[in-house]
């Protein structure tokens, strides 16, 4: 069972990139401390006015993660197509959609998992109330995997192009739109005293799309760009 | 019956087109002129917006060629990752300029609508928000193409960024209804008969069939330079050369 639908491969493409990332975890820490300094400069360059900080939080903290999560692509599939592991994953007999939904997972254990537990102690600085510190914690838990998903593509896309990386910021931005509306959106409506519920259904809703659709445009995107 | 096939080979559509994109031109200039003028000298003033409602005669046609021409352009991405036809690849990469044009057109009329009627060059709601995304998507995908320096892979990495960006469209097209938002609802639709006069109605539909005829023409032409550039060194467009005294 585990053989034949490639899960297998799955657990071993996000073991190694785990193990790879564990080998310089300064590489690895880098994205989240970008999201703290990223989040840090608002108070600084709008002012420390509580109620103004209340309100614009949920905003800041979710394009600081939108930001962290894109930065960090390029490490995706730029490394392994350099040194020619990507290829031989692509010639190996486990499908490559699984092979890819192994490489999402391991970014988003890299990148996302570790802004859940970040994003709540900086919430705190902008006085943020508890309810809806869990309420970030969760649309953050739903929403930076879809993030991890769509950056796949761009990441996919752009293999090898000099000047990749900004043109994965054009890519991949404004499909993370939606994403950033819902995840702030429930926060915001939190805070607004209503419930974060449809929020919450949309995101899941275009992580369960992402989820389907992403490793099938991503496995494409790849053997476009390596033909 | 013609054989279609024999025209997406890029030998015998590069004349084809040559011939048809100035007729589609002239039409452009014919009905485009006479939509303009019966919008703006015929059409009675609006009882609510007074003269000012009259650029609804470039807004609306020009934002809805921004969305159909994405789906155009979605349409030969698939036809062309499907059937892996060279012409059609370069359809869709000729269409994108004139696409992100149209869809700057939109959000430019539109601010030039929304400073007299809502006192506002700009507000963030959902259908003006998803036609900037619009734009962002097709900057995006040209920005992706000329990037890429094979042009087989810049024209597949093109296409399949297309068809992800499509799910923009119903959301851009139906976000009046959605959500509840400052920009009015849809005038005209299929399903029932249109909110305005018959005359602004007609008026509207002209510049909207001059606006189809310009982006065949420009398509046309902008796909002509394209094949020439990508077969230059092949025997017929040498011989196109040859041809000339």
């Amino acid at each position: 069972m585990m053989q034949s639908l490639g899960l297998a491969a799955t657990y071993a493409v996000i073991r190694r990139d785990l193990g790879l990332a564990m080998r310089r975890k300064s590489d690895a820490l880098t994205p989240v401390f970008f999201f703290v300094i990223v989040v840090s400069l608002f108070p600084l360059g709008i002012g420390a006015e509580r109620d103004t900080l209340r309100q614009i939080a949920p905003g800041i903290i979710w394009v600081a993660a939108l930001l962290a999560s894109m930065l960090s692509l390029n490490r995706l599939f730029e490394e392994d197509h350099a040194d020619g592991t990507l290829e031989q994953l692509m010639l190996s007999t486990a499908p490559l959609g699984m092979l890819v939904t192994g490489k999402v997972i391991a970014h988003w254990i890299l990148t996302g998992v570790p802004l859940l537990f970040v994003a709540p102690l900086l919430a705190l600085q902008f006085d943020l109330a508890p309810a809806s510190l869990l309420t970030l914690a969760t649309s953050l838990a739903i929403g930076t995997p879809v993030l991890s998903l769509l950056g796949a593509i761009g990441a996919s896309l752009t293999i090898g192009l000099r000047g990749g990386g900004v043109l994965i910021a054009l890519l991949v931005l404004p499909l993370y739109v939606p994403v950033l509306i819902f995840g702030a959106g429930a926060v915001a409506s939190v805070n607004a005293g209503l419930g974060a519920e449809s929020h919450f259904s949309l995101l899941a809703a275009a992580l369960a799309l992402a989820a389907f659709f992403s490793p099938l445009a991503t496995t494409m995107a790849l053997r476009i760009a390596l033909e | 019956m013609i054989n279609w096939f024999k025209y997406s080979t890029p030998s015998t559509f590069y004349p084809l087109a040559g011939r048809l994109a100035p007729w589609f031109m002239l039409a452009a200039i014919a009905i485009g002129s006479l939509g303009l003028y019966i919008g703006f000298f015929l059409a009675p003033t609006d009882a609510q917006q007074g003269e000012g409602y009259r650029i609804i005669f470039l807004h609306v046609p020009v934002s809805w060629m921004s969305m159909f021409i994405y789906l155009v352009m979605a349409f030969w991405a698939a036809v062309g990752l499907a059937f892996n036809s060279r012409l059609s690849a370069m359809m869709a990469r000729a269409l994108a300029p004139t696409g992100a044009m149209f869809t700057f057109l939109s959000l430019w009329t539109g601010a030039l609508w929304g400073k007299p009627m809502w006192g506002t060059w700009w507000v963030w709601d959902a259908r003006l928000t998803s036609e900037l995304i619009l734009l962002f998507l097709y900057i995006g995908i040209m920005a992706l193409q000329s990037a890429i320096e094979n042009a087989r892979r810049a024209d597949k990495a093109g296409a399949l960024l297309t068809l992800v960006g499509v799910v923009n469209i119903p959301i851009i097209y139906f976000s009046v209804e959605w959500w509840n938002t400052l920009h009015q609802g849809a005038s005209v639709s299929l399903t029932r008969a249109p909110s305005m006069a018959t005359i602004m109605l007609v008026a509207m539909l002209l510049v909207s069939l001059a606006a189809w005829m310009y982006t065949i023409s420009v398509a046309l032409i902008r796909a002509r330079c394209i094949i020439l550039e990508r077969e230059r060194h092949s025997t017929w467009v040498h011989r196109l050369n040859e041809k000339k005294p």
